[in-house]
C-alpha cells in the first residue's frame, strides 16, 4: 500500500484501515457509496476526493458526507466551479501517482469536461503506450425520476460507452454500490462511474463488502425461463417490479443487470438470451443511438439462431428530457416493459 | 456609508501586474537590455548553453521543415524565431520539474533531453508519443489548445499534497489563452498556490488570426492579475530573459508561493505547419523585420562581445548541428515499421474480449493478403 499522502493525512483513519467483518445493516445506495468512499480513502493513502461541494457541505446528495472532517483537506476537497478544470487536474493529479475521485455534481454538468475525458483521460494510456496509467474515477449522478428542473436528469452514458479507454459502470442496488465503487477506485483504467440519483435512498439490508462479481461482469439480479429483461442503473429496480407482475401474467422474467456498460459484458447476456430466446433492454436514455442500440445489434449477431422474436427496447423518447410535471410520460414503467414483454411474438406453449 | 464585506482577503494588486514594456536582459544587436526589471542576468555558463541548445534547436527545426516538405513527417508545426522561448523555458527546469509541451514545443522537447527520433515519433505519424513522460518528465506533447494547462495544473499540486518539491511548466501560446480550459487553469493554480509556470509564447498569431482578434486585454500577462497570479511581460526573443523569468517562477512556485504567468513576446517565422500559407494572412515586411531581431544572433553577438565565443567554437558548434541533422535525417529516411496489433495494446490496462477479438480479425485479415499477394511457387 502507498503511503504518498501520509503526512498529509489529518484524520484519524486508522480505525477502519481494516474494516471487520460487517454485519447486515440497512443502508441507502448513498450510504453505501460514502462508505465505498471512506473504506477507499482509509485503504490507499494515494486516493484523494475532490469536486464542487464535496467537502464542508458533503455532496449536494450528501455522498461526500464527512469524509472531509474525518480524512482532512488534503484527501477530500472543494475544488473551483468548473468541471473541465475538475477532470483537467485530476489526470495531472493522477500522472502523479494519486488516485483521483472526483465527483460531477449532475450529469449535464459534466459536459464542460468532455474534452478532457474524451481527448486526454480516455487516450493518454494508449498515447504513450501503456506508460501513463490514469487511475481516475469520475462520479456521475445521472438519470432522472427526481423531478429536477432542466439539466438535472440527463442519461448521458452512450457519450461516454462511445469512447475507447473509458470503463463505464453503474449500480443497482446499494450492495453493488458499494461493491463498484471499490473496484472503480481500485481499477487502474479511467472510470466513469454513473449513480443513478434516483436510487440514492433506496435501502437494502446487507452486509457491505467489496468481494462478489467483478468491474468486469454484469449478473443475474432473477433468474427467469422465458425472456430476458436487460438494464442497468435506475431501471434495475423496474426492471424486477415488472418482472414480479409479469410472474401473474405467466411469464418467467431473467433480469440481468449489467453494471459494467464499457466493456461490454456480452457473455453473460448472450447466454441468458440464448436459454430464454427473447429480450427486452430498458434505459431511460433517448433510444435512438443509445446504448439499447449497441446491445441489441450484438445480441442479434451473436444469438439469432436462438430468438423466437425481435429484440426490443423500453427506453426514454428522443425528445429532450421533460419538465418535472412531465417526465412520467417520458421515463420507462413496469407497465410499458410489460407490454414489451407482451409484444414478443408469444405462442401459447412458450410460457413457463 | 458602510463598505461591502468582501467575500476574500485583499491581495496587493499592483504587486501582481506586468511591467508595461517587455523585460529585456540583451537587446535585438547584443547589448545589455535597458529594462531588465526583476530580472537577473544568468552566468556565463547558461549563456553559452542557452546559445549551444538554440543552434542544435534551430538545425532540428529546420530538418523537421525539410523533412516534412518532403513526406517523411505527416506534419510539422516549426518554433523557428520561438527558438529563446523553447530554449530558455526548458534550460531552466530543475531535474524534478515537469514540461507540459504543446505540438509547438517540439525544440523545448529536445532541449529537455529526449532524444530527436522520439520527439518526432507523434509528427512522423507511426505512434502518438514517442518517450516515456516519466523518464524525460515531459508530458506527451498536447494537440488540443490549452488542455495540457490544467494537466500542469494537477501535476503541480499533486507535488504539494506530497510534500515533494516539484514545478510545472505549461507552454501554451496566445491563441489558448482564449479557451475556457486557459482560465480554468490559471483560477484553479491561484486558488491553490500550485506550483505551477504558466510561459504563453505569444507570436502574434494563433494559425491565421492575429491578437487583436483574440484579446481586449492590454497584455496577455495582465490577465493575472484576475487570477491573483503576479505576471511577467518579457522580450520572448531573450534567451536570457526567458531562462531568468521561468527561474524565477520556478523559484516562486518552489517556495510555496505559488504560481507565475509569463508572457513573452516573440514570432512564429515559418507558417502554422507545413500545410499552411502564411503570406495569405501576413506580409514580407512583418517577417523581416521579426528576422532582425533573432534570437540566436543576438546571444551569439553579446557572447562574442564579452569573449564567451570564439570563432573555433562556433565552427565546432555549427559542426555538431550538422551532425544533429544528420542524424534525424538519416532516422526519419528509414523505413517506418508499426505493429498493427499493438493498435489494441493499450487501450485498457489489459485488452478487454472485445478487443482482441478484433486484434485476431484484423492479424486474420492481414495474413489472408500476405497470402494473396504471395507468388504462386
Amino acid at each position: 500500500m502507498s503511503r504518498v499522502l501520509s503526512s498529509a493525512a489529518e484524520g484519524d483513519v486508522s480505525a477502519s484501515a481494516s474494516p471487520s467483518e460487517p454485519a447486515a445493516a440497512p443502508v441507502t445506495m448513498a450510504g453505501a457509496l460514502n462508505q465505498a468512499l471512506a473504506d477507499s480513502l482509509a485503504a490507499d493513502e494515494r486516493v484523494v476526493v475532490f469536486g464542487e461541494d464535496v467537502g464542508t457541505l458533503g455532496g449536494v446528495f450528501r455522498v461526500t458526507d464527512g469524509l472531509a472532517a474525518r480524512f482532512g483537506e488534503r484527501r477530500v476537497f472543494d475544488s473551483p466551479l468548473a468541471e473541465a478544470g475538475i477532470v483537467g487536474t485530476a489526470i495531472g493529479m493522477a500522472m502523479n501517482g494519486l488516485v483521483p475521485v472526483v465527483e460531477m455534481q449532475f450529469d449535464a454538468f459534466a459536459y464542460p469536461a468532455f474534452e478532457q475525458v474524451t481527448s486526454h483521460l480516455a487516450k493518454l494510456h494508449n498515447r504513450t503506450r501503456g506508460r501513463l496509467a490514469l487511475p481516475v474515477v469520475i462520479r456521475v449522478p445521472f438519470g432522472g425520476g427526481i423531478g429536477g428542473v432542466e439539466h438535472h436528469s440527463d442519461s448521458s452514458e452512450a457519450y461516454y460507452t462511445h469512447t475507447p479507454g473509458l470503463r463505464v459502470v453503474t449500480p443497482g442496488t446499494p450492495a453493488d454500490a458499494y461493491r463498484l465503487l471499490r473496484q472503480a477506485i481500485a481499477c487502474p483504467d479511467p472510470v466513469v462511474f454513473l449513480e443513478p440519483k434516483r436510487r440514492y435512498w433506496s435501502r437494502e439490508t446487507v452486509a457491505l463488502s467489496v468481494d462478489g462479481p467483478s468491474i468486469d461482469q454484469a449478473v443475474v439480479r432473477r433468474p427467469g425461463r422465458d425472456v430476458t429483461l436487460i438494464v442497468y442503473g435506475g431501471m434495475v429496480a423496474t426492471a424486477l417490479e415488472a418482472a414480479a407482475a409479469a410472474a401473474d401474467e405467466g411469464w418467467d422474467v431473467e433480469v440481468i443487470d449489467l453494471r459494467t456498460l464499457s466493456p461490454f459484458d456480452e457473455s453473460t447476456a448472450a447466454a441468458s438470451v440464448r436459454r430464454t430466446g427473447r429480450a427486452v433492454i430498458v434505459h431511460e436514455a433517448a433510444g435512438f443511438g443509445g446504448y439499447g442500440a449497441e446491445v441489441a445489434a450484438r445480441l442479434t449477431e451473436r444469438c439469432f439462431h436462438y430468438l423466437e422474436a425481435p429484440i426490443l427496447r423500453v427506453t426514454g423518447f428522443d425528445i429532450p428530457y421533460p419538465p418535472p410535471h412531465l417526465e412520467r410520460f417520458h421515463l420507462p414503467s413496469a407497465d410499458r416493459i410489460l407490454d414489451a414483454i407482451a409484444r414478443l411474438q408469444w405462442e401459447d406453449h412458450d410460457r413457463g | 456609508m458602510k463598505t461591502l464585506a468582501r467575500h476574500s482577503e485583499a491581495v496587493g494588486a499592483d504587486t501582481l501586474l506586468p511591467s508595461a514594456t517587455p523585460l529585456q536582459l540583451i537587446d535585438a544587436d547584443g547589448h545589455p537590455g535597458d529594462n531588465p526589471g526583476s530580472l537577473r542576468l544568468p552566468g556565463p555558463d547558461v549563456l553559452v548553453e542557452l546559445h549551444r541548445r538554440m543552434v542544435l534547436g534551430r538545425r532540428f527545426d529546420s530538418q523537421s521543415t525539410a523533412l516534412a516538405k518532403q513526406g517523411r513527417l505527416a506534419v510539422y508545426p516549426s518554433s523557428r524565431g520561438q527558438d529563446a522561448c523553447q530554449v530558455g523555458a526548458a534550460v531552466a527546469l530543475r531535474r524534478q520539474d515537469w514540461l507540459f509541451p504543446t505540438y509547438r514545443d517540439s525544440m523545448a522537447v529536445l532541449t529537455r533531453g529526449v532524444p530527436a527520433e522520439e520527439t518526432l515519433t507523434l509528427l512522423r505519424g507511426d505512434w502518438h508519443c514517442g518517450y516515456d513522460p516519466y523518464q524525460y518528465r515531459v508530458a506527451p506533447q498536447c494537440t488540443p489548445l490549452a488542455t495540457n494547462t490544467l494537466h500542469a495544473v494537477g501535476l503541480a499540486y499533486a507535488a504539494r499534497l506530497k510534500n515533494e518539491d516539484q514545478v510545472a511548466l505549461a507552454l501554451l501560446g496566445d491563441g489558448a489563452t482564449s479557451e475556457g480550459d486557459t482560465h480554468e487553469a490559471l483560477n484553479f493554480a491561484g486558488v491553490w498556490k500550485a506550483p505551477v509556470v504558466f510561459l504563453v509564447q505569444n507570436n502574434g498569431y494563433a494559425i491565421s488570426v492575429p491578437l487583436a482578434k483574440q484579446t481586449a486585454a492590454p497584455t496577455l500577462a495582465a490577465k493575472g492579475i484576475g487570477y491573483g497570479i503576479p505576471s511577467l511581460l518579457i522580450d520572448g526573443n531573450d534567451a536570457a530573459a526567458v531562462y531568468a523569468a521561468v527561474r524565477a517562477g520556478v523559484a516562486r512556485a518552489a517556495a510555496g508561493d505559488g504560481p507565475t504567468l509569463i508572457e513573452a513576446l516573440t514570432y512564429r517565422v515559418e507558417a502554422h505547419t507545413n500545410a499552411d500559407d502564411a503570406t495569405r494572412y501576413r506580409d514580407s515586411a512583418e517577417v523581416s523585420g521579426w528576422l532582425s531581431r533573432d534570437p540566436i544572433a543576438r546571444l551569439e553577438a553579446y557572447l562574442r562581445g564579452a569573449g564567451l565565443l570564439s570563432d573555433a567554437a562556433a565552427a565546432e558548434l555549427a559542426a555538431d548541428a550538422e551532425r544533429l541533422a544528420e542524424n534525424v535525417r538519416e532516422r526519419m529516411n528509414a523505413e517506418v515499421s508499426v505493429d498493427p496489433a499493438e493498435l489494441f495494446e493499450h487501450v485498457y490496462a489489459k485488452p478487454t474480449a472485445a478487443l482482441e477479438r478484433q486484434r485476431a480479425e484484423l492479424l486474420s485479415e492481414l495474413s489472408d493478403l500476405a497470402e494473396l499477394e504471395e507468388p504462386a511457387p
